[in-house]
This record gives structure tokens, C-alpha cells and sequence, in this order.
């Protein structure tokens, strides 16, 4: 199958996955399970990646600052933007497609091979809906906070660097955090995690759904999935920064 | 009951169903036999509107498969129960939401009311105390029971099996039979069942719909299968020894 082919089937499967739930109860049960499953088993990984990159970012800042005339202020400053800019938002959805894509595309693939899928539809369930229309929304709804997380905790992570390496004072790197703050730079990591959370929750959700075979094509599956988020994830990144930025 | 009339299915060029038309009653336990590739699966897909004929109609209680709508389809479905060959619960759940779910999706029943029903069917199907249990810590047996039980939960009027004792002992086999026999006539449910077990040819059969390259070879009921000429059927059925002698004995004492 051709990739145009490809991208015209995950379009028809959103199709089917935007349509009404149908039955309120069993969406929001469904709902509430995917919040604690994407995204609060995804707190720890987020805050201890979040809290040491922040760290690195801002001992390499300072490292290669070696220039007396440049204020050490500025290692805040460029570990701010760092984070709030690629770091949080980008990194942090790499990561969880890694996490949760892999965790989707088996989950709903070993539902497939082992006919689950099937007995759903014979219900009279619309399979699609029922599955990921959830994981979407719980995404889209808690990944922002979680790239909120990251961003003050990579940001304290740069703060406690400099103080335990004594490379430069916390109350330098704060002065550097405080200027030329622009609010907007926080709207466009949350727009692009918005996006990113949407590809993380479908794009391997695709990839289960329609696999075929065994255990050994749902492994398959997994793999192509974080490979495939990623790629979206990195491309996505481009236009959003392209449209948002310039 | 449902009507089957000369329904046609193909995959690319290879021609699966070939003009099969046959009729399964209110009531009665019908089962579909046939070799490896005979087209059962496709026959039972069909039926369960998982696949869509080229050509022909089934017509269920006098609904036609063809003039339904995407959405009546899935109306429709709530009146069907299957039971799969690998039982196909779902993993994640336990015995009790398992069965429950059809009930919380289809109804508005209070809580405490769809407990009752999923109560009573468990107990129907002989599976008391285990509604805490997940499906990976049932047996294959107790696993058929429990797919049983979800697939009666909405008092369905067709429940269709796809193997239903496939991986089982054989005393376990006779008990699953037994039960699905026994809710088909309690419940006058259509019931019919894809298998290659010939202990349930003999024993459960109602009426046996025999498949040989996409076409119906023979039907007929249990009793009728031991008297058949038809070669192929003979071929199939009473390829074990045993099943040979069981066939002569029956064949001189009648």
C-alpha cells in the first residue's frame, strides 16, 4: 500500500471517529481511563527527563559562554527559551510517542488479532469511536499541562545546575528567566502540543487498528507507529513553527 | 429465522460463496461443516453482516440484509450474540464488565439492575464467583462460558459460534454444547454455529449445513447425516475409524 493510500484511509478513519459517542456513560468511563493511562502514567517520565534536560541545557550554555563581556544572565535566558520553545513541547512529544504511541498501537492491535475488534463491531459498536476517539481527548486535554510540567521543571532543573556547579548563581540564571519575557512563546509551545498530542493519540491508534496477523505483526505495528508519529511530530513542528513564528 | 437466498461472495478473482441458499429456524441449533477453505468463515461473516454479498439477499424475520442502512445494520446487531473461537473478551475487563457491557452501551438500566441480569446470565452459564476475575485467569472453558454469557446478556434473537469448542477437552466440549443447545430452545434463539467438531454434529445438530467449494454440498439433520449417500459428506464426517463403526452400528440397528 502506497503512502497516498495510507494517509487517505487514516482520513476516512477520523471519519468515523469524530461522530457522536454512543453512550455518554461509557465515553466518559472511557475517557477518564485514557487521562490516567496517557497522561498521569506519563507524569513521572515527563518530570525526571524534563528536570535533568533542563539541567544539561543550561550547564552547556554555560560552558560555552566564555566571554567575560556576556552577562551570565543570559544562560536563564537561553535556557528559558529552550525549553519553553522545543524542548518541553517537541522533546517531550517525542518522548511520548515512544511511551503512549507504542502503548496505543499494541493495545488496540492485540485487540484486532485476537478478534476483539470484530465482537465490538458485532455489537453494533462503532468500533473507532469507542476506541480512539478518547485517547484523543484525553491527549489534547492533558498533554498541555504535562508540557506546562516540563517547562517549569526543565527551567528548575537549569536553576539547580548552576547552583550545584557553581558555574553561575541561581539569582543570575532567575534574572535571566525574568527578561524580555513573551507570553506568546507559551501559546505557540501550547498550540504545537495541542497538534502533537492529536498525532500522538491517531497516528498509532491507525497503525493498530488495522493490522493484520499476529503478535509478531502487532510488534511490527508498534515499532512503525513511534517511527511514524515521530516523523508527522518533527514535519508538524516545521509548519506550526514556520506559521506561528515568521 | 433467517432466510439465505443464493448469496454469492468473492475476494479478487477467487469465488468464495458460490450460490449458497438454505434456512435456519427459531429454536433450532443449525451447523455449518466443511473442509478447510470451504467457505464456512465467509458463510458465517456474511450472516453476521461482516461481509456484504455481491449477489443474493439473507433475510432475518423478514429484514433484508440489502435494504438496511449502515445504521440499521448496527441497530440490527444488537439482536445478534456471538461467541468466538478464541472467546474474544475484552482483556482489560473483568467477567462481570465483560458481560456487563453490551447492557451499559444498549440500555439505560440502572446499575444495580444490569448487576442482576449479568448475575443471572452467569449463573445461567454455570459461572457464579468469578465475576471479579479477568479473562487471563479463566480457563479455555470457563473463557467460552463467559463469551456465552455476554453473548446472551441482551436476549439476542441469533447467536451465531465460530468454533465454539475449539481447544477444549472433550468434556468440556459436551458442556458447551450442552449449554448452547440448551439457551437456543429455552430463549428461541436462531442459533448457528460453525464447527468442525463431529461430537457436535451427532449430538446438537438440529440441522447440518454441509459447504464443499463455496457451495452448499447437503443439509440435513443429525439423524440424516448417519443415513446419507452423499460421498462427500461421508468423506468428511466419517473419516475417523471410530465414526465409521459408529455410523455401521447405527446404520444396522436402524
Amino acid at each position: 500500500m502506497n503512502y497516498i493510500e495510507h494517509i487517505g484511509k487514516y482520513f476516512i478513519m477520523l471519519k468515523e471517529v469524530f461522530k457522536k459517542p454512543q453512550r455518554a456513560r461509557v465515553f466518559r468511563e472511557a475517557l477518564f481511563k485514557e487521562i490516567e493511562e496517557l497522561g498521569i502514567k506519563s507524569l513521572g517520565i515527563i518530570a525526571f527527563i524534563s528536570f535533568f534536560i533542563g539541567g544539561v541545557i543550561a550547564l552547556q550554555t554555560a560552558l560555552n559562554l566564555e566571554s567575560p563581556f556576556i552577562p551570565k544572565s543570559l544562560i536563564g535566558f537561553a535556557a528559558k527559551r529552550s525549553v519553553i520553545l522545543e524542548f518541553a513541547p517537541t522533546f517531550c512529544s517525542i518522548i511520548l510517542a515512544g511511551k503512549v504511541g507504542s502503548y496505543i498501537t499494541s493495545s488496540i492491535g492485540t485487540m484486532r488479532v485476537t478478534e476483539q475488534i470484530d465482537a465490538l463491531e458485532i455489537m453494533g459498536i462503532n468500533s473507532l469511536n469507542y476506541l480512539v476517539l478518547p485517547k484523543i481527548l484525553a491527549t489534547i486535554f492533558f498533554y498541555p499541562f504535562l508540557v506546562i510540567l516540563g517547562m517549569f521543571l526543565g527551567i528548575f532543573g537549569g536553576w539547580v545546575a548552576g547552583v550545584l556547579s557553581g558555574l553561575f548563581s541561581g539569582a543570575d540564571f532567575i534574572i535571566g528567566v525574568q527578561t524580555d519575557f513573551n507570553p506568546f512563546l507559551i501559546t505557540y509551545a501550547l498550540i504545537k502540543t495541542v497538534v502533537f498530542a492529536f498525532l500522538i493519540a491517531t497516528v498509532p491508534s491507525y497503525q493498530g487498528y488495522y493490522v493484520k496477523g499476529g503478535s509478531l505483526e502487532v510488534g511490527k505495528a508498534s515499532t512503525q507507529s513511534v517511527v511514524w508519529t515521530t516523523v508527522t511530530i518533527v514535519i508538524a513542528n516545521y509548519f506550526l513553527t514556520q506559521m506561528l513564528l515568521t | 429465522m433467517i432466510v439465505v437466498n443464493d448469496i454469492y461472495k468473492s475476494f479478487g478473482d477467487t469465488e468464495v460463496l458460490k450460490g449458497i441458499s438454505t434456512t435456519f429456524e427459531v429454536g433450532k441449533t443449525s451447523l455449518i461443516i466443511g473442509q478447510s477453505g470451504a467457505g464456512k468463515t465467509v458463510f458465517l461473516k456474511s450472516l453476521l453482516g461482516l461481509h456484504t454479498p455481491e449477489k443474493g439477499t439473507i433475510v432475518y424475520n423478514g429484514k433484508v440484509n440489502t435494504e438496511m442502512t449502515i445504521e440499521d445494520k448496527r441497530e440490527f446487531r444488537q439482536e445478534l450474540g456471538m461467541v468466538f473461537q478464541g472467546s474474544a473478551l475484552f482483556d482489560s475487563q473483568t467477567v462481570e464488565e465483560n458481560v456487563m457491557f453490551p447492557l451499559k452501551m444498549f440500555t439505560k438500566k440502572p446499575f444495580a439492575e444490569m448487576l442482576e441480569r449479568v448475575n443471572f446470565v452467569l449463573k445461567r452459564v454455570n459461572l457464579e464467583n468469578s465475576n471479579k476475575k479477568f479473562p487471563a485467569e479463566l480457563s479455555g472453558g470457563m473463557q467460552k462460558r463467559v463469551a456465552i454469557a455476554r453473548a446472551i446478556v441482551m436476549n439476542p434473537k441469533y447467536l451465531f459460534c465460530d468454533e465454539p469448542n475449539s481447544g477444549l477437552d472433550p468434556s468440556t466440549s459436551i458442556l458447551i454444547d450442552n449449554l448452547i443447545k440448551e439457551i437456543t430452545e429455552e430463549y428461541q434463539i436462531t442459533t448457528v454455529i460453525n464447527t468442525h467438531d463431529m461430537n457436535s454434529v451427532m449430538e446438537i445438530g438440529d440441522k447440518i449445513v454441509f459447504l464443499k467449494d463455496g457451495l452448499k454440498a447437503w443439509e440435513g439433520s443429525s439423524k440424516e447425516i448417519f443415513k446419507t449417500n452423499n460421498q462427500d459428506v461421508v468423506d468428511f464426517v466419517y473419516s475417523s475409524n471410530l465414526f465409521k463403526k459408529v455410523r455401521e452400528a447405527y446404520l444396522n440397528e436402524n
